[in-house]
């Protein structure tokens, strides 16, 4: 790719759902503190390998995971690995924005309490990942709200900002704007811009779009292979493969 | 807390919840293991032959008798008299709820079909003694109409909310294509409900039933109330009969501990075991029937 | 004519159908509410019963049925909703989890007498507990464990996966995610079927007639170790058994009353938390 420190990469990874082979032999790395994105059409496997990345799998009983999985130097499927500490050190986003059933601070507060972070410390927590997600001079005033209460678009970002006030090193996000209306996705798309200056990002998207605006690096998968992977420019404008250039100019999809 | 630490507590939790889990398993095991024990050392006093074919049930006399037949019988026409009254009742309300009732009437009828289930047995045993009794008396010229009809209705009352709710679930999964199709071809609603909704809800009916009717034999206190628990071997609806789970609730509080008699009470509850076993396991055979065709 | 007429007599049959079984619960709260209200008086809740159960209260009775239900509670509940949670949210789906299903399914349909004799060759034999509150509360407790673990097993299925992994996704054990996310979710959904399981074992007579329940006896009931007297068995025994029925029937009837409004009382909390739950969705 190119000399940007490998923050995150899979390595011949196979996975299967019972007896359906859903991840083929999949290696790709994700360069430190840049945004990629997954792209493909329905059901190529982009979402399942995002969620390999915080062994968000682990709850699938039927779930069958081969290969290597390294964050820095450490193997994340290496049994004397916490699958806890696993997520808290990678973040998700989901599709669709799930706010916990409590207030806005309690939200936030959850994941820093759990974690064990001092009480005192909370407080500034909060406000800072409120601030980085673009949120606190919207909510500022009313953070014992029921988070259930809020619009689609700060629900999403709320999520963000839970995720970012566990200092994470990588964000996983699944299609985070695919329930936002395009206000709402284009303050998204700012925030994950800004966020990339601390974070390593990957992003599933639909959008084809959405990467080119956001992405630096993008990854096309096709029925659970890498297709191709290199900057987001190179994609879009000068792919490689025939199938590559076929998806990106929206013949099939 | 540290990670360590609330990382044991998860797998400590799981492995009790794992364990509650297997309880169950030990609970149903027991039951039955307690019903086979008690059973077999029944049959060692008393030969499987005689158990089956004898025609009478009577512990207490000189020649002790233990013939589970009059008790089957005496729970087969209860039961019987109870689902032809119910099943026409039952599928009845159930198409009303389902095909003419707007959803406000359905609102309505609904809680007051689960109200109807939530009254105790013994209370419907009471009214069986106080209203159905007298009105069979009248009807049959008797002393009390305490008989297999008195039980029949009142059980037709306590297995009519299980019927009418899973046959409602089983009209209410149709596809509304169906109703499409058919009133398409100009069949009315009534066309339309006996000749395709009936038909293609058969199997959920079939369950509905069963479910019933293992609600009607295993029901012991409208039954020991209301049928006069005379042990001769019954001869029809309008004589006293006694059933299996009557003939447990009457006699288990006044036998010896281990003697043939108390165990002959768990060889007849074994064999009720079976018969309710059955009778669900066919009703959840239906069920899963009609899910089946909901999915595809 | 007949063309015209016929779909007129199908729409009357099934609505027949429907209102008579509507006059049955119609005719039982009828019954017992105009013969069982006169016999209603604050002695009749609050005084022992007397002169051979023909004057008096029946106080004993109504604590002892409390009494039962709540041991019932105690027992049935955590196991119930622990072994629902262990089924829904741990479970893989093997042999031993379709066995655990399939005995939960069976657990159910077996008669309530059954459990009658399971407690008596169980608890009041087999661990000594003799005829006694405690027996008659596990046995009634064994009896409700099917209903909590599916009532509450089908509550915890209506909250969706997502939910779990927002708290999984910020470093929550499993554990964690369930005791502070799914568990405060699915609250209102477990209490409705926990009441409505609660309302049916304060009914139940036959598990209780070997193991424990009493006809009379000697000031209150309410201790672990002893008999006790309860609303269903006592209706039984005033409406059958008593050397003067005619004349304790007025004391049936107000039993019978009082019994059918404790077991409503429960149901219309049931519902009352089932209706309130389906509006904040």
């Amino acid at each position: 790719m190119n000399e940007a420190i490998i923050k995150l990469s899979a390595q011949g990874l196979n996975l299967w759902f019972g007896n359906k082979h859903v991840l083929k032999n999949v290696s790709v790395t994700f360069p430190e503190k840049q945004v990629t994105a997954l792209i493909g059409p329905s059901g190529c496997g982009k979402s399942t390998l995002l969620r390999c990345f915080n062994r968000m799998h682990d709850l699938s009983p039927d779930a069958r995971i081969e290969g290597k999985i390294m964050l820095e130097n450490e193997d994340l499927y290496d049994k004397k690995i916490s699958v806890t500490e696993v997520r808290k050190r990678v973040g998700m986003v989901f599709q669709k924005a799930n706010p916990f059933p409590k207030s806005i601070y309690e939200n936030i507060n959850y994941g820093l309490k759990i974690n064990d972070i001092p009480s005192k410390e909370r407080p500034a927590i909060i406000e800072r990942a409120l601030k980085e997600s673009y949120l606190w001079e919207e909510v500022k005033d009313e953070l014992k709200k029921p988070a259930t209460r809020m619009s689609g678009g700060q629900q999403q970002r709320l999520c963000i900002a839970r995720t970012v006030a566990l200092r994470p090193e990588v964000i996983l996000m699944d299609e985070p704007c695919s329930a936002l209306d395009p206000i709402s996705t284009r303050k998204v798309e700012e925030l994950i811009v800004q966020l990339k200056k601390q974070y390593t990002i990957v992003i599933v998207t639909h959008n084809m779009q959405q990467a080119q605006r956001i992405a630096d690096q993008t990854i096309f998968m096709y029925l659970g292979e890498v297709v191709e992977e290199g900057r987001t420019d190179d994609i879009f404008n000068h792919p490689q493969k025939d199938l590559t250039k076929n998806y990106v100019s929206g013949h099939f999809g | 807390m540290k990670l360590a630490a609330r990382e044991t507590i998860d797998s400590f939790v799981k492995a009790a919840f794992r364990t509650t889990g297997l309880l169950v398993i030990v609970i149903l095991g027991g039951i039955f293991v307690m019903l086979l024990w008690n059973t077999i050392a029944f049959f060692a006093h008393i030969k499987p032959l005689d158990f089956i074919t004898a025609t009478q049930w009577n512990p207490g006399g000189n020649r002790a008798s233990y013939g589970i037949l009059p008790l089957m019988v005496s729970t087969g026409i209860v039961t019987l008299g109870a689902m032809m009254i119910a099943i026409p009742l039952g599928i009845g309300t159930a198409a009303f709820m389902s095909e003419y009732a707007n959803s406000r009437l359905r609102n309505i009828l609904k809680p007051m079909i689960e109200m109807l289930a939530a009254v105790p047995s013994v209370a419907i045993g009471f009214l069986g003694i106080v209203i159905v009794g007298p009105e069979i008396a009248k009807l049959a010229h008797q002393a009390n109409g305490l008989n297999a009809l008195n039980g029949a209705v009142l059980l037709a009352i306590m297995a009519l909310p299980t019927i009418i709710t899973v046959t409602e679930d089983a009209l209410q999964a149709l596809p509304v294509s169906y109703r499409e199709a058919s009133y398409s071809v100009g069949a009315n609603r009534w066309q339309t409900l006996r000749k395709v909704i009936i038909p293609a809800a058969a199997p959920g009916i079939i369950a509905a039933v069963m479910l019933g009717v293992g609600r009607a034999i295993g029901e012991t206190m409208t039954v020991l109330m209301a049928t006069g628990n005379a042990s001769a071997f019954p001869k029809g609806f309008f004589h006293s009969v006694r059933t299996i789970t009557a003939t447990i609730a009457i006699e288990m509080g006044e036998v010896p501990y281990q003697t043939t008699h108390y165990y002959a009470l768990f060889a007849i509850a074994a064999v009720l075991f079976l018969i309710t076993l059955l009778v669900n396991l066919a009703g959840e055979y239906f069920v899963n029937r009609y899910r089946k065709y909901q999915a595809t | 004519m007949m063309k015209r007429l016929s779909p007129v007599i199908e729409w009357f049959t099934l609505l027949f159908c429907t209102g008579t079984v509507l006059s049955f619960l119609i005719a039982i709260l009828w019954d017992l509410t105009a013969k069982g209200w006169p016999s209603l008086s604050w002695q009749f809740i609050t005084e022992l019963p007397s002169e051979g159960m023909t004057k008096g209260g029946i106080l004993p009775a109504i604590t002892g049925t409390v009494m039962l239900t709540l041991l019932t509670a105690v027992l049935a509940v955590p196991l119930g909703i622990s072994c629902a949670i262990y089924l829904n949210e741990y479970a893989k789906d093997n042999w031993l989890t379709r066995l655990i299903r399939a005995s939960i399914r069976n657990l159910s349909g077996v008669p309530s007498i059954i459990y009658g004799l399971f407690g008596l060759a169980l608890f009041v034999q087999g661990m000594h507990m003799g005829t006694s509150m405690l027996a008659a509360g596990f046995t009634l407790g064994l009896l409700s464990l099917p209903y909590i673990i599916s009532t509450t097993e089908e509550a915890l299925r209506r909250i969706p996966a997502s939910t779990r992994e927002a708290a999984l996704a910020v470093g929550a054990t499993q554990f964690e995610s369930i005791r502070d996310v799914v568990l405060p979710s699915a609250l209102p959904g477990i209490l409705t079927g926990v009441v409505l399981t609660l309302s049916r074992a304060a009914g139940e007579t036959a598990p209780i007639l070997f193991t424990g329940v009493a006809f009379y006896i000697n000031g209150s009931s309410g201790y672990l170790n002893q008999e006790f007297m309860a609303l269903p068995y006592h209706l039984y025994m005033l409406s059958t058994q008593h050397q003067a029925i005619e004349q304790v029937r007025p004391l049936a009837y107000g039993t019978a009353l009082v019994l059918v409004m404790v077991v409503f009382f429960l149901n219309l909390t049931a519902f009352y938390i089932r209706y309130k739950y389906r509006n904040n969705e």
